[in-house]
C-alpha cells in the first residue's frame, strides 16, 4: 500500500505538479456475480494526459475501463463497490445523470463498430439524438469531428456513402470522430488498434498524440511499445489488482514492483 | 475405406430426401394449380357464392380473408414486437421471465382448433358478440403471437452487441438505442416474421370456423362506413374466410360445382401464401441492403 502511494506521488510530481485530476477512482471492487474481477483499485486520471493500462489478458483492464463510463451496468449480475469521482462527484452516486456521464466520457472499442449508416449519419447520430436538428450546425459538427479525427480529407467527397465501405483503420477513426461529435472530456479506448494493420495503427497513434491537446485519454493496450510511444503514464494491472502506476518512462525503466518488472521484461504474459 | 463408403451412402440418402421434398412440394403445388387454376377467373374472384346452382364465386370470402388478416396483423405486430423487445432487452433472467417464456412455448404448440374453441368461449360466447370478424382476428392473434414474439426477439438479439454499446456509450438512452439502432437493424428479421405470420393467418381455417363464423353476412360493397351494419368493413359481422370456405364447400357444399370451387379457392390460397413467402424473402433482403447502405 505504501509503495502504491509512493508511485502515485511520483506520478503526480512528474506529470503535473499542480496536478488537476479529472477522475479519482477509490477502492474500486467489481464482481461478476460471485467472481471478483477488480480488487481495491485506487487510481487518478490527470487532465490532458494519455494514461495507458497494460497487463496480461484477463487481468481486468477492459473491466476497469468500462467502470469509468458505467458501461458495466449493462451486464447482469455486476456489482460495484467504491467510488469513481468525476470532478469530485461519484458517478455511481445517487441521482447521477447517466446520459451526461456517457456523453462526456466517450468510448472507442476494440473492433471498429460504425453503424450501418452513411459516414455523415454516423457522426451526426449522437448530436441528433441529443437534440441538434439544425442542418447547418450538424454539417459543422460533422466536419469538425472528422477533421479532428484526421479523416475529413479522405471522406469529404463521400459523406453520404455507407460507413461500412471504409477500411478498418478509417472505420476506427470514424468511430473516434463519432465520439468527438458529442464533445467528450475524456475518451476511453479499449485496444483501439489491435484489429488494425501497422500503418493504420500508426495513424491512430498519431491521432492520439494530437487529441491529447484537447482531451484526456485512457487507453488499454496489449502492446507495451505502443504504451511507451503514446502515453504519459502507464498503469500495470495483474489479476484484478493495480500493481503500479508511474510516468511511462519511469515504469518501463525502473519499475518498483517485481511483478511489473517480470511483465515488462517478458517473463510472463 | 469404410468411412468413405459410409460417407457416400449418407450423401446419397440426403440427396434422396432432398429430392423427395422437392418432388412433394412441386407435385402438391402443381396438382393444386392444375386442378384449380382453370376455375379462377375475374368472375370467380369477385362474385358472391351461389346457393344451389353452379357458377358462384368467392368474392366476399376473399375480402373477408384480407380483412381478417389486416386486423390480425394490426393486433399481432405491435404486441409481438413489443413482447420481443421486452424479452430481448428488459426481461432479466428471473422466474417471471422463465414463466413467460414457457407460457409462450405452450401457446405456440397449441393446435389451432384449440385456439378456435377458446375463441368460441371467450370472443363469441363470453363477450356475447356472436361470430365476428374481430373475434376471428383476436383468435388468430393468439395463435400467431408466439411466433411474432419469438422472431422479433431473435431479430433484436442478433444485432451485434457492439452496435448497442456504441450507442449507449454516446450517452444515448436505452430506449432511444432500441428505437434507433436495434430496431432498424432487426427490421429485416421482424418483417420476415410478420410476413410468415401473415401467410399462416391467411391459410388458417380451424381457428376461424368457430370465431369468425362459417357464413358471410350480407354485405353491401358500396357502403364503406365501418360502423354501419352492412358495411364490409364492419368488424362485428360474421365473415367466412377463404380457408374456411374451402373446408365448408368441400365437406357440405350443396352447389353442383362444389369441387371446382374448392379447387379454385385452394389454388388461390396456395398462390397467396407462396407470394407471402417470396415477399418475405425479397423484402427482408431489400431492407437489409437499405439498412446497411447510405440512409440520407
Ligand atoms: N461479462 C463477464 N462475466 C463474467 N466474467 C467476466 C465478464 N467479463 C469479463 N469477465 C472476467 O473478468 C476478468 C477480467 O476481464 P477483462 O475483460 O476485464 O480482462 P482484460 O484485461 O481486458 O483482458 P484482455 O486483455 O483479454 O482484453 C476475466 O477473468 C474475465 O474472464
Ligand atoms: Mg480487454
Amino acid at each position: 500500500m505504501a509503495e502504491l502511494k509512493e508511485a502515485r506521488d511520483a506520478a503526480r510530481y512528474h506529470i503535473a505538479p499542480e496536478g488537476k485530476t479529472v477522475l479519482n477512482v477509490r477502492r474500486l471492487n467489481l464482481f461478476y456475480g460471485k467472481k471478483q474481477a477488480l480488487f481495491g483499485v485506487d487510481l487518478d486520471v490527470y487532465k490532458g494526459e494519455v494514461l495507458a493500462l497494460i497487463g496480461p489478458s484477463g487481468c481486468g483492464k477492459s473491466t476497469f475501463l468500462r467502470t469509468l463510463n458505467r458501461l458495466n451496468d449493462l451486464i447482469d449480475g455486476v456489482r460495484i463497490e467504491g467510488e469513481v469521482l468525476w470532478h469530485g462527484e461519484n458517478i455511481y452516486g445517487e441521482g447521477q445523470d447517466l446520459i451526461e456521464i456517457r456523453k462526456r466520457i466517450g468510448m472507442v472499442f476494440q473492433r471498429p463498430n460504425p453503424f450501418p449508416l452513411s459516414i455523415y449519419d454516423n457522426i451526426a447520430y449522437g448530436p441528433r439524438i441529443h437534440g441538434i436538428k439544425d442542418r447547418k450546425r450538424l454539417d459543422e459538427i460533422v466536419e469538425r469531428s472528422l477533421t479532428q479525427a484526421a479523416l475529413w480529407d479522405e471522406v469529404k467527397d463521400r459523406l453520404h456513402a455507407s460507413a461500412l465501405g471504409l477500411s478498418g483503420g478509417q472505420q476506427q477513426r470514424l468511430v473516434i470522430a463519432r465520439v468527438l461529435a458529442v464533445e467528450p472530456e475524456i475518451v476511453l479506448m479499449d485496444e483501439p488498434t489491435s484489429a488494425l494493420d501497422p500503418i493504420s495503427t500508426s495513424r491512430i497513434e498519431e491521432l492520439i498524440g494530437m487529441l491529447k491537446k484537447r482531451y484526456t485519454i485512457v487507453i488499454v493496450t496489449h502492446n507495451m511499445q505502443q504504451a511507451a510511444r503514446i502515453s504519459d503514464r502507464t498503469a500495470f494491472f495483474l489479476n484484478g489488482y493495480l500493481i503500479e502506476v508511474a510516468p511511462t518512462p519511469v515504469l518501463f525503466q525502473t519499475p518498483q514492483k517485481k511483478e511489473t518488472e517480470d511483465y515488462i521484461t517478458g517473463r510472463f504474459g | 475405406m469404410n468411412a468413405k463408403i459410409a460417407d457416400r451412402i449418407a450423401t446419397a440418402v440426403f440427396v434422396l430426401i432432398a429430392l423427395l421434398l422437392v418432388f412433394i412440394l412441386v407435385g402438391l403445388v402443381g396438382y393444386l394449380m392444375w386442378r384449380g387454376l382453370p376455375h379462377i377467373s375475374w368472375h370467380f374472384l369477385t362474385s358472391p357464392p351461389a346457393f344451389s346452382e353452379a357458377g358462384g364465386g368467392i368474392g366476399p370470402q376473399l375480402f373477408n380473408s384480407i380483412y381478417v388478416l389486416f386486423l390480425t396483423m394490426l393486433l399481432t405486430v405491435p404486441i409481438g414486437v413489443g413482447g420481443g423487445i421486452f424479452l430481448a432487452e428488459y426481461a432479466g433472467d428471473g422466474w417471471l421471465t422463465r414463466f413467460l417464456r414457457s407460457a409462450i412455448e405452450v401457446l405456440s404448440s397449441l393446435p389451432s382448433i384449440v385456439v378456435g374453441l377458446f375463441g368460441l368461449l371467450v370472443f363469441v360466447q363470453y363477450t356475447g358478440w356472436g361470430y365476428t370478424i374481430l373475434g376471428g382476428a383476436l383468435a388468430l392473434m393468439l395463435f400467431n403471437l408466439p411466433l411474432m414474439v419469438r422472431t422479433s426477439e431473435e431479430a433484436i438479439r442478433s444485432v451485434p452487441r457492439d452496435q448497442k454499446e456504441a450507442s449507449l456509450a454516446l450517452g444515448v438512452s436505452h430506449w432511444r438505442t432500441i428505437t434507433s439502432v436495434l430496431l432498424p437493424s432487426a427490421l429485416p428479421g421482424i418483417v420476415t416474421g410478420a410476413i410468415l405470420t401473415a401467410g399462416r393467418a391467411f391459410g388458417e381455417a380451424a381457428a376461424l370456423m368457430f370465431t369468425a363464423g362459417m357464413s358471410s353476412s350480407r354485405v353491401d360493397f358500396t357502403d364503406w362506413n365501418p360502423f354501419s351494419p352492412l358495411s364490409p368493413l364492419n368488424p362485428m359481422r360474421s365473415g367466412e374466410t377463404l380457408a374456411v370456405n374451402i373446408w365448408k364447400v368441400s365437406s357440405e357444399g350443396l352447389v353442383p360445382d362444389a369441387r371446382e370451387i374448392a379447387a379454385g379457392a385452394s389454388a388461390l390460397l396456395v398462390i397467396v401464401v407462396l407470394v407471402f413467402n417470396l415477399l418475405a424473402r425479397f423484402l427482408s433482403r431489400w431492407l437489409y441492403k437499405k439498412m446497411t447502405a447510405s440512409s440520407s
